[in-house]
């Protein structure tokens, strides 16, 4: 199976998240940006897959500050092809990144495209499914289980409860990935650079993405503690003692 | 006055409580409320919908959730009946449809919404960090996180189902096979009165010993975020939250867990909630009742030691 995995910086919520100065977005100037931990499962089950039964794995991604690093990331844990697609860059809606890699993808004779299943900004809906839509092709959602049967795939989809539903699914299918079967793999930082050396990063145009989320940010501001916690005081050992009461008093 | 369409969402034969939320919802927005069910021989799911009108589409293809076969039906739904804000869960079933559906009936769509009005959907993104309001002109699709709106508000004497015909759903590409429950675990984290959570912030498996001497000390049952599940720590009959269990013990102490949407799904209506998080602005907070942000590698062995 030929298998392409689109892949998305997001802010990295460990950082303290500021609002700008016209209240509508992320000041973005100081953010610190990953991977989408959902593509990371995504990449990771694509090679698993590649793994097991053969194909090639393809990662891509659209312009922007370090992804470069991400792409040759992706290379080094296993990713035989490695595409950046340009003429598109900075905060864009997932309208317009959907219609960016449809565009990218088209022709590259995809098989399988893995999406990471959700991310922290989408405002306009989760990428895979936009994705599917503008290539024309199925798509599985909350996916945790993919195996190749032949021609077509077997997918497991996630409710709640844990509750899974089983289906198969002819290719060419979009599949948003919640997890991969393994822990996403480590790649250390010198198996990086040397795959920054060796790989040849591909560029392809992002096309036309004259399409718009059809709404606008009118305010963004950081949620009211409804209520709230009370915050306990003192050290850590005050801070037991306190919980340690709180607790007796419950039970 | 404004028509308002609700996805109806079922599983394994059980209507789901979005449904009812989106319900009650729609009715406090004033519009028409058209209640939209798929399935096959499921008309009577809709009794208590409390809705103005009940479309329901009748097809062995759609008797159990098949992205491609709801996606295609809700869509020409859409075409044939343009209403003016759509409804859909922002779930597993409803990721599948409604992304689909803003580009197919060119409609916007506001995901994660925690809140609906005419004009403006609130959001819940960088999860749950951020409130984001978007101002939508004309008709729009808002997909909602499931628990912003009352259930009960949503429940009513049913309404007049009009049947509509299925479209042409021949040769799907995706084919369901079947439904798979759970395997039982060896502890049922809905039944006990005390839970201590764990989330990502205990860094590896090592460092589990920590939670698990304090549920040892407390009689508690352990449970946890999603990510220590996927790492296999412990296994998932443990996980609380939108993919896992609802809980309602009445002590709910969350050890480094950060309170992404998809967690507090699962634990909001605990009576009592603590959290320890070493990060101020964690949205957990927001929904706790005590909380510290001393590390929880010191509080925990020290609360061990008190209690
Ligand atoms: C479709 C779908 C379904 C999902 N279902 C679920 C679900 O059922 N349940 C679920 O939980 N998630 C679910 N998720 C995942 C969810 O989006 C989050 O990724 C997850 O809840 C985060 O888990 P966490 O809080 O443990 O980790 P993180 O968000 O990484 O938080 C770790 C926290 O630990 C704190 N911390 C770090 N070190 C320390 C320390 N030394 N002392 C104290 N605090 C510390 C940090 O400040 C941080 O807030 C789902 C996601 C999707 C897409």
């Amino acid at each position: 199976m030929n298998i392409i995995v689109p892949i998305k910086q997001v802010p990295d919520l460990v950082e303290e998240l500021e609002i700008d100065s016209s209240g509508k977005d992320l000041d973005r100037e100081w953010l610190k940006f990953k991977v989408n931990e959902f593509d990371d499962h995504a990449l990771e089950e694509a090679l698993l897959l590649k793994e097991d039964s053969g194909g090639t794995v393809t990662a891509i991604a659209l312009d922007g500050d370090d992804i470069d690093k991400a792409l040759y990331a992706a290379a080094a844990k296993g990713a035989d092809k490695v595409v950046k697609v340009t003429g598109i860059e900075g905060n864009v809606s997932n309208h317009e990144a959907a219609k960016a890699f449809a565009n990218a993808i088209q022709g590259m004779g995809a098989d399988l495209v893995f999406t990471g299943v959700q991310s922290v900004e989408d405002r306009d809906g989760q990428l895979g499914v936009l994705l599917a839509h503008y290539m024309n092709v199925p798509h599985i959602s909350v996916v945790t289980g993919v195996a190749v049967n032949g021609d077509s795939v077997n997918v497991t989809k996630e409710y709640g409860g844990g509750m899974v539903a089983e289906f198969e699914a002819a290719t060419p299918i979009v599949l948003g990935i919640q997890a991969a079967r393994e822990t996403p793999r480590y790649v250390p930082v010198a198996k990086v650079r040397r795959a920054m050396r060796s790989t040849d990063l591909e560029e392809v145009s992002a096309g036309d993405v004259s399409v718009s989320a059809g709404s606008s940010v009118s305010r963004m501001f950081k949620p009211e503690s409804g209520g709230g916690a009370e915050m306990l005081s003192g050290s850590a050992e005050d801070v037991a003692g306190k919980l340690a009461d709180i607790i007796k008093g419950k039970i | 006055m404004s028509k308002i369409f609700v996805i109806a969402e079922h599983l394994n034969g059980e209507v789901e409580d979005i449904t009812y939320e989106m319900l009650g919802k729609a009715k406090s927005l004033g519009g028409d409320v058209i209640a939209v069910l798929l399935g096959s021989g499921a008309k009577d799911m809709a009794s208590d919908f409390a809705a103005d009108k009940v479309l329901y589409v009748d097809s062995p293809e759609l008797a159990n959730f098949n992205p491609e076969a709801y996606c295609k039906t809700i869509v020409s739904l859409v075409g044939s009946h343009t209403p003016n804000i759509v409804l859909v869960g922002n779930t597993s079933q409803g990721m599948d449809i409604a992304a689909g559906l803003s580009i197919d009936c060119n409609m916007p769509l506001i995901a994660y919404a925690s809140d609906v009005s005419e004009g403006s959907v609130t959001s819940q993104l960088y999860g749950g960090k951020m409130s984001v309001e978007s101002a939508v002109e004309g008709d729009f699709i808002a997909s909602v996180l499931a628990g912003s709106f009352p259930v009960d508000a949503g429940k009513g004497s049913g309404a007049a189902v009009e049947e509509v015909a299925a479209p042409d759903l021949s040769g799907l590409k995706i084919k369901f096979k079947q439904l798979i429950e759970p395997e039982g675990g060896d502890v049922d984290i809905t039944a006990t009165d005390v839970l201590v959570s764990v989330g990502r912030g205990i860094q590896n498996e090592d460092n589990m010993e920590v939670v698990q001497v304090l549920a040892d000390k407390l009689g508690a049952a352990l449970s946890c975020s999603r990510p220590i599940v996927d790492s296999k720590w412990l296994p998932k009959t443990r996980q609380v939250g939108k993919s896992g269990l609802k809980v309602k013990p009445k002590v709910y102490i969350a050890v480094g867990i950060s309170g992404a949407p998809e967690h507090i799904e699962g634990m909001k209506d605990a009576d009592c909630i603590i959290a320890i998080n070493t990060d101020a602005n964690a949205p957990i907070f927001d929904y706790a009742d005590y909380g510290t942000t001393e590390d929880l590698f010191d509080v925990v062995p020290a609360l061990t030691e008190k209690l």
